[in-house]
């Protein structure tokens, strides 16, 4: 057994701004993410989860702490081309909107062969065979590889995204909100499709949300998010089940189900 | 005004917004059918010309139309129609020029400045405010107080001058452009900054840089037909349609308004075909994006 | 029933022009509601429920086919004009949106806001529209009401906002209030919130409510009664707490089962084969065949009519009758997906 973590995030902090306008966006998060495990990061709006999730794909630069990736220090965003092909590699992610997360110009197959020409040499032939591939692992046919991205619904875009991200092969993929744009029915589709490619890819999850339901399917693990820091940090079972932190009791609390009303779980108004 | 009010006229913008196809119209089809008519006219016309439009005959100054002079005659007996004919030559290789460079240039140095970011993007956006505060032909007359008159020194003044005004809307463009996901996801991915400048976010602004140099090259002709006619620009006996509205003012005052009445006519008919396409590709790469 | 119902729709079936043809989004829709009701509009993207309220609302775009009735208090809607539409539309319904912020003048004080609507449609004098706006924000549950009356829209949250447009929609004491996802944009703790003072005005005000969501759970907490739409058409209606226990269509039972849990991680979510349809891309015969794991050939001949089921509630399935009770705990409807 290997005992460094495949990410390790130590007292990573951000903050926007100068002086008077400085925002703490995150502060002191610090958890690890296994080799095939799933972490989930569970938090509302401006709790501070996207930034971290930026911050670890090396679109923002932390203000203070360290990014681990097998023990290599991957706290700056990279510098120059060839280093992020190289973390490209390592970590990807798909994002929220299947609407904007794709450039509406490119067909799907072209996004994806440009995607395997950055990290792999191919010759046409081979590129056209894994890009095939790559449509059948995520369940997009022929046609639809040759279409725009106009022409595919939402939860087939969000096909798209994930098999772009895959085609790095990375080991760790960041879902940001990746199911939560989408109608109920799709929405499953997409989580039993994330769900295959865990068990035959062994690609970790580090998966982003703000819907509970959603963080018990996929997640192994569950940190919990408020106001930039973590307020909770456990086996998703656990928190979800016997939340220790009276704001996990309310984000569980606030979850519309049978015989919900509402009244009973707010207690701030 | 309720929000209910509100959201009522909201729905009929929409509904007016979702009309437009992208199809150019009849409007915009008119000033296509006029500006290729134009353009022909330019290409060709000055191969049929049966007469010289610099031979000079004082004896026939001032003639009304006829068959040997479709249009009739300048003050110093040049055939008008051959005049006019010519002219587009030099009228539009001017702006076309203007617009080329310009827009290049422009759209060149908005993509770079959005890419980069930081001081280098401060600083283009600076010189580029700087630039804009100048009129076009204000720059265009101090180039020709240097350099002599001429369209050379003028065409390369203007598209020195003409750059904001392109580079300002492609850097708003490409800017909303870059913050999109896709381009987050392609940079994750390790593609290089030049080639997502390139093949990614300028083919999905292009429609609007086509808009806007379309509207740029009317006013390009506008500048360098009046630099004409104050006589900086294309100079004599070069035919040229701003020149002429200039050597053609001395006409109206004896009575004989035709040169400065055709040649502006011809500029303006070319300015307003140009501003109306202009307009509808605006609104087409408005109902595409 | 009809001669106790606020508003009635009644065969109702909309066209609008998309791109030079006429697409149908709504399809021969019927359902009443009573004074003081909340009925739930429940369905995924493009199934119609936001196009019934927004037509009740007279909202369509110009160049909509509408045919059949909306009546409310007994009077067609559609024939309304001039000022009996702008006294309709000021003071008998009012509308909350999704978002609250693209629904409010950024350079207007919340205070203008509020009491814009009373003066000008109550011909209230301004003194006492002010004082009623800091009542009806104290009311919301907003702490220092005449603050907030001062400031401007970005200056609150998502959550305060909204909280003001339901004081401005209840504002003119309206009888019917359309509320289209209004929470939706929310976090879920203040989507709580929201609900309670939601409800909370619409029982103190007996107003009626059409509540638009395509969160099954909040729809059956919040409501009295729940219509089910799928591809323009009522499939289901029901009383609100049994929809999710025990529903009378296919579809409804195929969305409570593909939505995870909370309390526990299911293996494999049974999840829906194919995507939702619109109305005009709907195939013939029953519009959710494609995707049902009970569809049989009858299924695909002809649109099913909206049949009763004992006193529960409609339903637009032919198998209802023998199906009933049985739909949640069927196996079979994990099928491999493809899209």
């Amino acid at each position: 057994m290997n005992t460094t973590p495949l990410l390790a995030v130590e007292h990573l902090g951000k903050r926007f701004g100068k002086g008077r306008h400085q925002t703490t966006a995150v502060a002191d998060v610090s958890f690890q993410l296994a080799e095939g495990g799933s972490l989930g990061i569970v938090g509302e709006s401006g709790s501070g989860k996207t930034t971290t999730a930026r911050m670890i794909i090396g679109l923002e630069a932390p203000s203070e702490g360290r990014i681990l990736f097998k023990g290599q220090d991957r706290t700056q965003p990279a510098r120059g081309v060839k280093e992020l092909r190289e973390r490209g590699r390592n970590i990807q992610i798909v994002f929220q909107d299947p609407y904007t997360s794709l450039d509406r110009r490119q067909r799907i197959g072209d996004c994806l062969a440009e995607v395997l020409g950055v990290h792999f040499r191919l010759d046409r032939e081979e590129t056209k065979r894994r890009v095939r591939e790559l449509g059948e692992l995520v369940g997009l046919d022929e046609r639809q590889l040759n279409s725009l991205p106009k022409a595919l619904s939402g939860g087939q875009r969000q096909r798209v995204a994930i098999a772009r991200a895959l085609a790095a092969e990375p080991e760790i993929l960041i879902l940001d909100e990746a199911v939560s744009a989408l109608d109920v029915s799709i929405q499953a589709q997409i989580l039993n499709l994330l769900s295959d490619i865990r068990e035959e890819r062994g690609v970790s999850y580090l998966f982003i949300s703000h819907d509970l339901a959603v963080i018990r399917q996929v997640c192994d693990d569950t940190i919990v998010m408020r106001h930039g820091a973590v307020v909770e940090h456990g086996s998703t079972a656990a928190v979800l089940d016997a939340p220790q932190h009276p704001y996990t009791r309310l984000l569980r609390d606030s979850v519309p189900r049978d015989g919900w009303d509402p009244a009973l779980s707010t207690t701030r108004s | 005004m309720t929000a209910l009010a509100a959201e009522g006229r909201m729905v009929a913008r929409t509904a007016r917004r979702m009309r437009r196809t992208g199809a150019l119209g009849l409007s915009g089809w008119t000033a296509v059918g006029a500006l290729v008519l134009i353009v022909l006219i330019a290409a060709v016309g000055p191969l049929l010309n049966s007469v010289d439009p610099n031979a000079v005959s004082l004896s026939e100054a001032y003639q009304n139309p006829s068959a040997a002079h479709l249009l009739g005659t300048d003050a110093n007996g040049r055939d008008l129609f051959a005049r006019l004919v010519d002219g587009s030559r030099t009228a539009l290789t001017g702006p076309f020029l203007v617009v080329l460079v310009s827009t290049i240039l422009g759209t060149s140095l908005a993509l770079a400045a959005v890419w980069f970011g930081g001081w280098f993007d401060q600083v283009s956006v600076r010189v580029m405010d700087a630039v804009f505060a100048f009129p076009g032909l204000l720059l265009a007359i101090l180039a020709t107080a240097l350099f002599g008159s001429g369209l050379t020194a003028a065409v390369a003044a203007l598209s020195i001058a003409y750059i904001p005004y392109i580079g300002r809307i492609v850097r708003s463009a490409a800017l909303r452009e870059r913050n999109l996901p896709y381009v987050a996801a392609l940079r994750v991915q390790g593609v290089h900054g030049v080639l997502i400048s390139l093949k990614h976010i300028l083919p999905n602004i292009s429609g609007l840089i086509v808009a806007n140099a379309t509207l740029a090259f009317g006013f390009a002709l506008m500048d360098l037909a009046g630099l004409s006619f104050i006589g900086l620009g294309v100079q004599a006996p070069t035919p040229d349609w701003g020149a002429m509205v200039g050597t053609g003012m001395s006409g109206i005052l004896q009575g004989f308004p035709d040169e400065a009445l055709f040649a502006s006519a011809l500029i303006v008919i070319t300015v307003a075909a140009v501003n109306v396409l202009g307009d509808r590709l605006t609104e087409r790469s408005e109902a595409l994006s | 029933m009809t001669a106790m119902s606020l508003l009635s729709v009644d065969s109702l079936t909309v066209k609008l022009p998309v791109a030079g043809e006429m697409r149908t989004v709504l399809k021969d829709v019927s359902f009443e509601l009573e004074p003081g009701k909340a009925l739930g509009l429940v369905g995924e993207s493009g199934s119609g429920k936001s196009m019934t309220v927004r037509t009740i609302a007279r909202l369509l775009p110009p160049g909509a086919d509408v045919t059949g009735h909306v009546r409310f208090d007994g009077t067609e809607v559609f024939d309304l004009r001039g000022e009996a539409l702008r006294k309709y539309r000021a003071g008998d319904v009012s509308m909350i949106f999704q978002d609250a912020r693209a629904h409010t003048n950024p350079v207007r004080r919340i205070g203008d806001f509020l009491t814009e609507a009373l003066c000008t449609n109550q011909r209230m004098p301004k003194k006492q529209a002010e004082a009623r706006a800091v009542e009806l924000l104290a009311e919301v549950g907003i702490h220092n009401p005449e603050q907030r009356l001062r400031q401007y829209p970005h200056e609150l949250s998502g959550g305060l906002l909204q909280r003001v447009m339901i004081a401005a929609a209840v504002a003119v004491k309206p009888r019917l209030i359309l509320a289209d996802e209004p929470t939706t944009a929310l976090d879920v703790t203040t989507q709580a919130e929201v609900m309670v003072i939601l409800k909370r005005m619409q029982s103190e005000y007996g107003m009626a409510m059409l509540f638009i969501t395509h969160d099954l759970e909040l729809a059956s907490s919040v409501c009295d009664d729940t219509i089910v739409f799928y591809a323009g058409q009522v499939v289901e209606r029901q009383q609100a707490s049994r929809l999710h226990r025990d529903p009378l269509h296919p579809y409804t039972a195929a969305l409570v089962r593909a939505r995870p849990e909370i309390e526990r991680r299911a293996g494999r979510l049974p999840a829906l084969p194919g995507h939702p349809t619109t109305a005009y891309e709907a195939p013939d015969g029953c519009a959710f065949a494609p995707r049902c794991a009970f569809a049989q050939d009858a299924c695909r001949v002809s649109v099913p009519p909206l049949l009763r089921i004992g006193e529960q509630g409609d339903s637009r399935c032919v198998r209802m009758p023998e199906l009933h009770g049985s739909l949640l705990a069927a196996a079979g409807t994990t099928q491999e997906v493809t899209p």
